[in-house]
């Protein structure tokens, strides 16, 4: 018996939630959960974790693009019951995880996945650059303002020998959204690839009576731009909105409520790079990255100035900063003046702030460091 | 459904790093949909604009959330895109599978979707990419009755819980994050499949100061491991990292000379309070001025361990820029037992508190952390009951525009004109 159309309430299941973790923990994970001592990071990509029980678990860590076909889970799960009982996981960052509880069937696993191109690359550990999360793009979003996998392919391409080593002074978090509502988090990420949109939304005063409610578009905007109006469609008059250019940010939260306010548009939308955000309170608390290249095009399909952009950053970084550094935190100390002329950055007023609270981020104080900006006073 | 010239994709089938291009040609051979998600792909590298229409209502009956409607704007050029709904699935805790489940989801997703997937999605669902619409009810009951399993969260209610590894292969947590995600998850379904708040509401989970769920960023609440007594040290493996013995950070550097470990200045000189030193060959810490920050633990793992009297830190307020721009979680109880024996009492007692207060006074679209800051912190926490302490807060207020109670000031607010003219002429 399946789903019956018309008996659409028979025999249904309702609220029973994900399946237990428990059935799924490798056995040497579910023999030692809790009694973990420490872990080595052997080579890159490998860990090694050690149990009081003396029980050791080794995981390889291999890099996947987050969209996935169930042919490639099914290669994994091949993968997993060839070498690891029958058991993997995936990272919060899109990585997969094999665990054994054997050095040897660890190496075999590893040769396995050697021998299958370039599908399995082993990294994403330690000091290293891992797999970049990001969101759906042009692949299955509605709001983009730019592709996420296509971009997040470039840029991984260029950065693949950080994923493979440990060469960093710190680990480097990159994360992509395409729109500012950022279902990827970038805002607290080391390097921020975040799409934007550069042109007030058009009114389709034709649909958005079927398909908007006016009080909730207007109410939509942060600033007051868009304002109800009365406009004619086919002779008649009808109740719109009006959007007040001036006023708009381009942050696309009409559009979100109101369909009939689309703002995509293909020179207007690109790229902003924003850096120096983390999560962990490492050292240092929590950071939001901060906005350095206001804007750079889409140009599919390789993105050549994001991915160029991305690597200088990431190459003064490497350069500079001590070691167990963040990114943001490297910044902080030489000062952001600083972070400008060493990368070449060239500074805008669209790295000032202006929105909420931005009067923070302002120097208050006659501290600050010369640079090639302030030259014309100083030279 | 027929293959279609893609030039610019195809560039993405070079370099080093998996191609998410060639996956796609892959997976096209048994299921000739994804040759359409290809071609309106390639439409949009030309285009430069997506071509998936904004929204679009639909759902498993009786939820309000889980599954994404989307559709094609060129549904005659690509028809086997036309509907292209997102289904999410609830993740395990941590994402654990045995191939057994995922080759079930995997049968499932052949039956009734294109065969593309995230694995995994932001909040941490699976994400099954691509159906009809007229598949939704006979996929949720094969998933449910066949696979045991439930759909996650979207919309304007409790999103799909997540939790780093915890304790299952970490030796940092400090609480089972697996357990309490997996059991706050199935306490809340019905706030999880129906949508009855202001806007969406997050749990994650982190086991420790190191945040690998991310959840002092992304999450309403966030409930972050910490302990309350005093660092545990192995004075004997620390003479071993001095030595150069134990790789420093687990090895985690291991990829660039950074010359021999230096304890002075890789661990007690990066120290945020300065309150660690050498006496000796002995290495102190003041556990009075720790901030739990976990720096000197990752350098040292095999020397340096948490306390032993285990709990967590729970923040809340998180959230991305939209709307009033980003916000990191506020620290709102700096310690609390997380206890499955009294099935989290205490934490769901903190939960349903903001809940009662948001539910009734969040504005629409309004995330918690939004309507923390319009209310002040100091009335946030007394609607929710938690004394205020000076590790609510960063630093003083700086102004003294304070909003002082009728009753907290001798003789109230009410006074009389006429007899104050009396004694003072206008």
């Amino acid at each position: 018996m399946g789903y019956d159309p018309n008996n659409p309430m028979e025999g249904r299941i309702t609220d029973i939630g994900p399946r237990y973790y428990d059935e799924f923990l490798p056995p040497v994970i579910k023999a030692n959960k809790g009694k973990w001592l420490y872990h080595e990071i052997p080579a890159p990509g490998i860990l090694i974790h050690t149990s009081e029980t003396g029980d050791k678990c080794y995981t390889v860590r291999v890099g996947a693009a987050r969209l996935m076909s169930i042919e490639h889970i099914r290669e994994m799960c091949d993968i997993a019951d060839a070498h690891c009982e029958g058991y993997l996981r995936f990272t919060t960052r899109n990585n997969v995880e094999f665990m054994t509880d054997s050095e040897d069937s660890m190496k075999s696993l590893i040769e396995d996945l050697k021998s299958r191109g370039n599908k399995f690359p082993i990294g994403g550990t330690g000091a290293c650059i891992t797999n970049i999360v990001h969101t759906q793009g042009w692949v299955h979003c509605h709001t983009p303002a730019t592709d996420a996998s296509g971009p997040v392919k470039c840029v991984m391409d260029e950065l693949f020998d950080y994923f493979g080593s440990m060469k960093l002074p710190a680990q480097l978090r990159v994360a992509l959204a395409c729109c500012l509502n950022m279902c990827g988090a970038v805002h607290a990420s080391d390097i921020a690839i975040l799409g934007i949109h550069r042109k007030p939304p058009m009114i389709d005063h034709g649909h958005i009576t079927g398909v908007c409610e006016l009080p909730l578009a207007i109410a939509a905007c942060p600033l007051g731009a868009v304002k109800p109006a009365k406009v004619e469609v086919d002779g008649k008059e009808i109740k719109s909105v009006k959007v007040n250019a001036e006023r708009c940010m381009f942050c696309g939260n009409c559009y979100t409520m109101c369909p009939a306010m689309p703002l995509a548009d293909p020179e207007g939308d690109g790229i902003a790079i924003l850096v120096g955000g983390k999560i962990s309170n490492r050292i240092s608390a929590p950071k939001f990255s901060k906005l350095v290249i206001p804007f750079l095009p889409n140009n599919p399909p390789r993105w050549p100035e994001v991915v160029d952009a991305i690597v200088n950053i990431v190459k003064v970084y490497a350069e500079n900063a001590n070691k167990y550094e963040r990114l943001g935190e490297w910044a902080e100390r030489i000062g952001w003046e600083k972070f400008f002329e060493k990368c070449n950055i060239p500074f805008t007023e669209k790295s000032i702030d202006d929105y909420r609270m931005a009067y923070e981020t302002w120097h208050t104080t006659t501290q600050f460091k010369y640079t090639s900006a302030t030259a014309s006073y100083t030279d | 459904m027929s293959k279609h010239d893609t030039p610019m994709l195809d560039e993405l089938e070079k370099g080093p790093w998996p191609s998410f291009v060639t996956d796609l040609k892959r997976q096209a051979e048994t299921k000739p949909e994804c040759w359409d998600i290809l071609g309106q792909l390639e439409l949009s590298y030309e285009d430069k604009i997506t071509h998936w229409k904004h929204g679009g209502i639909v759902g498993i009956f009786g939820y309000g959330g889980g599954v994404v409607g989307r559709y094609s704007d060129v549904p005659d050029r690509f028809p086997g895109v036309e509907h292209f709904h997102t289904v999410r699935v609830n993740q395990p805790s941590s994402k654990y599978y045995s191939t057994k489940f995922l080759r079930g989801i995997c049968d499932l997703w052949e039956k009734y979707g294109s065969g593309m997937t995230n694995m995994h999605g932001s909040t941490g669902d699976m994400v099954l990419l691509g159906t009809r619409t007229e598949n939704l009810e006979p996929l949720f009951w094969d998933l449910t009755h066949d696979l045991n399993q439930d759909i996650g969260g979207s919309g304007s209610n409790l999103r799909t819980p997540s939790c780093c590894l915890g304790q299952s292969r970490c030796e940092f947590a400090c609480y089972d994050t697996q357990e309490i995600c997996h059991t706050l998850t199935n306490h809340y379904q019905d706030e999880l499949h129906r949508p009855a708040f202001p806007y969406k509401y997050k749990f994650k989970f982190s086991g420790c100061a190191n945040d690998c769920v991310a959840a002092i960023a992304r999450s309403d609440l966030a409930v972050i491991g910490t302990w309350k007594d005093d660092i545990r040290i192995d004075q004997a493996a620390v003479k071993e990292y001095i030595a150069g013995n134990y790789p420093a950070n687990a090895g985690a550097h291991a990829g660039r000379d950074w010359g021999a470990f230096d304890i002075q200045k890789e661990v007690i000189d990066l120290c945020p309070t300065g309150c660690m030193s050498m006496e000796g060959d002995e290495l102190k810490v003041d556990n009075s001025e720790c901030t739990r920050c976990m720096h000197c633990i990752n350098v040292m793992p095999r020397a340096m361990r948490p306390g032993k009297e285990q709990g967590a830190t729970i923040c809340m307020g998180a959230k991305a820029p939209i709307l009033e721009g980003a916000q990191f979680a506020t620290m709102i109880i700096p310690f609390v037992k997380v206890e499955k024996e009294n099935e989290y009492e205490e934490i769901i007692n903190v939960i349903e508190s903001v809940w009662d207060w948001w539910m009734e006074h969040g504005k629409n679209r309004e995330r918690v952390g939004e309507a923390m800051q319009r209310i002040g912190l100091a009335n946030f926490l007394s609607i929710i009951g938690v004394d205020p302490l000076p590790q609510h807060i960063r630093e003083p207020r700086s102004n003294a525009y304070i909003f002082w109670r009728d009753e907290e000031v001798p003789g109230g607010f009410e006074r009389d004109i006429v007899e104050f003219r009396k004694r003072h002429a206008a």
